[in-house]
């Protein structure tokens, strides 16, 4: 069998399962489509040892029929995951040289598994950006490309992550979204992106950016593969307090394809001034589609939404700027040169200065400010209120019977890299602007490929689930994948 | 509000971020823009909402008061740009 990098997690479990393949044939497809994909940038660290030995010892489990759903997938894992002994500075200069000594939860429960490390992938650092051009490795480039020869974005923060997925480089591969970070690029690549419950995947290991948005998920080719990954990402951890006591049930078994008598919310506050027709339009074809399947489509209102995106640019900035503290050039990571009689404010100053880039560094001052004396109220304390509002109103709409809301994942499909103002980061916060309440209230939400736009980009619709119910949000998302056949895949031009 | 020079310094300095005074119009002007756009949140009545904290209504968790982790001083030291003797090494703190 050739082009087994091609199949999906399902797919290729099946068949390894049947002894049709090997783990390591399987591994070393997907090596070799890494090594010829540095055009697209999206894996920054290889571990091809790792993974050749992580194979084999697939291939004696599945052996001894001891197979969990991901012994012998080949996966890639984002940069913020700590993975004891590679490289995982979170696409930061100031974590240069940085070797965990230890796993975080997510990569041990994949490895426990038996999924095989392919390696790192690139990101926006800290997972601060939406194109992931904020990166110390460069930018990764999306496999989608048109006959304008354009180099696009595949979105942010989790970039690489979707680029390697959608370029078939990996079967799947985990992400993290704090506020659109898996589902924007998902949207952006023709790709599956999940993002769970706050509190179903722990963040222990993962390097923090906002600690009460930030949330690990998968990204996949296709719905059923979130399922499996989910469940295998997912757990109940003692080392992050914020943890869910709940045990993880098996999501692939939600997968019954029948939505029928279930109630599917249209924001009305999302159709914003300036979306496109074509956007418009695919929301009302998903919509449809959902009907169609046996769901009942119902208008809803979200009377806070259009204050999320103001409220997590004050939340998110403050956490970050208490979490980035950590890097002070002492403990781990890189420290910049001193000159004779420098002392330790130097030392913090200029480490910082030169380490962090300078979306970071804007973020970390903002931050700074709505804390500081004399603007904590104004600032923080309002942002927080809003943010309880936020949460308020979906809570609502999920009191009133609805099962799940749908609306687009992005305003626009990708767009080209260096397109973005620097000289205004508000326009790029844009971006987040149909992800990022969900992330404020906590919400599980897929971003799913419904379609292409004119000029042939992908586009994706978001379904917005009940907390803790992934599996119900699944389960919707797999009858609009059906409906939509969407098959469209990158032609290879790297 | 606005963010004068004087203040972008400050601010700069509290975050522990070196920026030179060449670069600090640009930068209060960046940040101007940003406080502006956070400025509509001003828009919503927010009298007697709790500050939200966490999305779960749950106590943090409890543990037993005893070491579960320890003894790793060398696993410890091992990322530091400059550890002696056991310890992390900085420049002189105290002349």
């Amino acid at each position: 069998m050739s082009d087994l990098n091609k199949l999906t997690i399902a797919g290729a479990r099946d068949a390894l399962a049947k002894g049709e393949i090997t783990a390591v044939e399987l591994t070393e497809t997907c090596l070799g489509a890494i090594d010829a994909s540095g055009a697209l940038n999206a894996f920054v660290h290889n571990t091809p040892e790792m993974a050749r030995d992580m194979a084999k010892a697939a291939d004696a489990r599945i052996k001894a029929g001891d197979a969990a759903p991901m012994t012998g997938i080949p996966v890639g894992v984002k940069d913020l995951f700590c993975v004891k002994g590679v490289p995982s500075q979170s696409a930061s200069r100031i974590l240069e040289g940085f070797l965990p000594q230890y796993e975080s939860t997510v990569t041990q429960n994949l490895w426990d598994q038996g999924a095989v490390m392919l390696g790192k992938l690139n990101q926006d650092e800290f997972g601060m950006g939406s194109s992931t051009e904020n990166s110390v490795y460069g930018a990764t480039v999306n496999p989608w490309k048109l006959g304008d020869g354009v180099e696009r974005t595949a979105g942010g923060s989790s970039g690489g992550s979707a680029a390697a997925v959608a370029a078939d480089l990996c079967l799947g591969a985990t992400a993290t979204d704090t506020g659109g970070s898996i589902r924007q690029p998902a949207a952006f690549t023709g790709t599956v992106g999940l993002r769970p419950t706050y509190g179903r995947v722990s963040r222990w290991g993962v390097i923090a950016y906002a600690s009460s948005l930030d949330q690990a998920g998968p990204i996949t080719k296709t719905v059923r593969d979130a399922a499996i990954m989910l469940g295998a990402m997912a757990s109940v951890d003692a080392k992050d307090s914020t943890s869910a006591e709940r045990p993880v049930p098996d999501y692939e078994a939600a997968l019954t394809g029948d939505i029928r008598g279930k109630k599917i919310g249209i924001p009305k506050e999302y159709r914003i001034d300036g979306l496109s027709d074509e956007i418009d339009g695919l929301w009302s074809k998903a919509a449809d589609m959902l009907r169609d399947a046996g769901a009942e489509i119902v208008d809803i209102s979200l009377p806070h939404a259009k204050y999320a995106l103001p409220a997590y640019y004050v939340i998110a900035p403050a956490e970050a700027s208490s979490n980035l503290a950590r890097y002070d050039g002492v403990r781990y990571g890189r420290r910049a040169k001193l000159g004779a009689g420098d002392g330790v404010v130097e030392m913090y100053e200029r480490t910082r200065a030169e380490g962090f880039g300078p979306e970071v560094q804007r973020r970390v001052m903002v931050g700074t400010y709505v804390l500081s004396a004399g603007f904590y109220d104004a600032y923080y304390n309002r942002a927080r209120r809003v943010r309880a509002l936020i949460k308020r109103d979906f809570d609502q709409a999920y009191a009133s019977g609805v099962d799940a809301i749908l609306a687009p994942t992005t305003p626009s499909s990708a767009f080209g890299l260096g397109t973005a103002d620097k000289s205004n980061p508000v326009e790029m916060y844009l971006n987040d602007v149909f992800t990022v309440t969900l992330n404020l209230a906590g919400l599980p939400g897929i971003s799913v490929p419904v379609g292409l736009d004119k000029q042939g980009l992908p586009l994706g619709m978001q379904l917005i689930g009940r907390p803790w119910d992934e599996g119900g949000l699944l389960n919707l998302a797999q009858s609009l994948e059906t409906a939509a056949e969407f098959t469209a895949k990158p032609t290879r031009w790297w | 509000m606005s963010i004068t020079e004087d203040e972008a310094r400050k601010v700069a300095h509290l975050a522990r971020i070196a920026v030179a005074d060449a670069d600090l119009p640009a930068l209060a002007q960046e940040l101007n823009g940003i406080l502006h756009f956070m400025e509509q949140l001003n828009e919503v009545d927010v009298d007697g909402i709790e500050p939200m904290t966490g999305v779960e209504p749950m106590r943090l968790k409890r543990r037993e008061d005893v070491v579960t982790d320890g003894e790793q001083q060398d696993l410890v030291l091992k990322n530091a740009p400059d550890a002696r003797e056991g310890f992390f090494a900085v420049p002189k703190v105290v002349e």
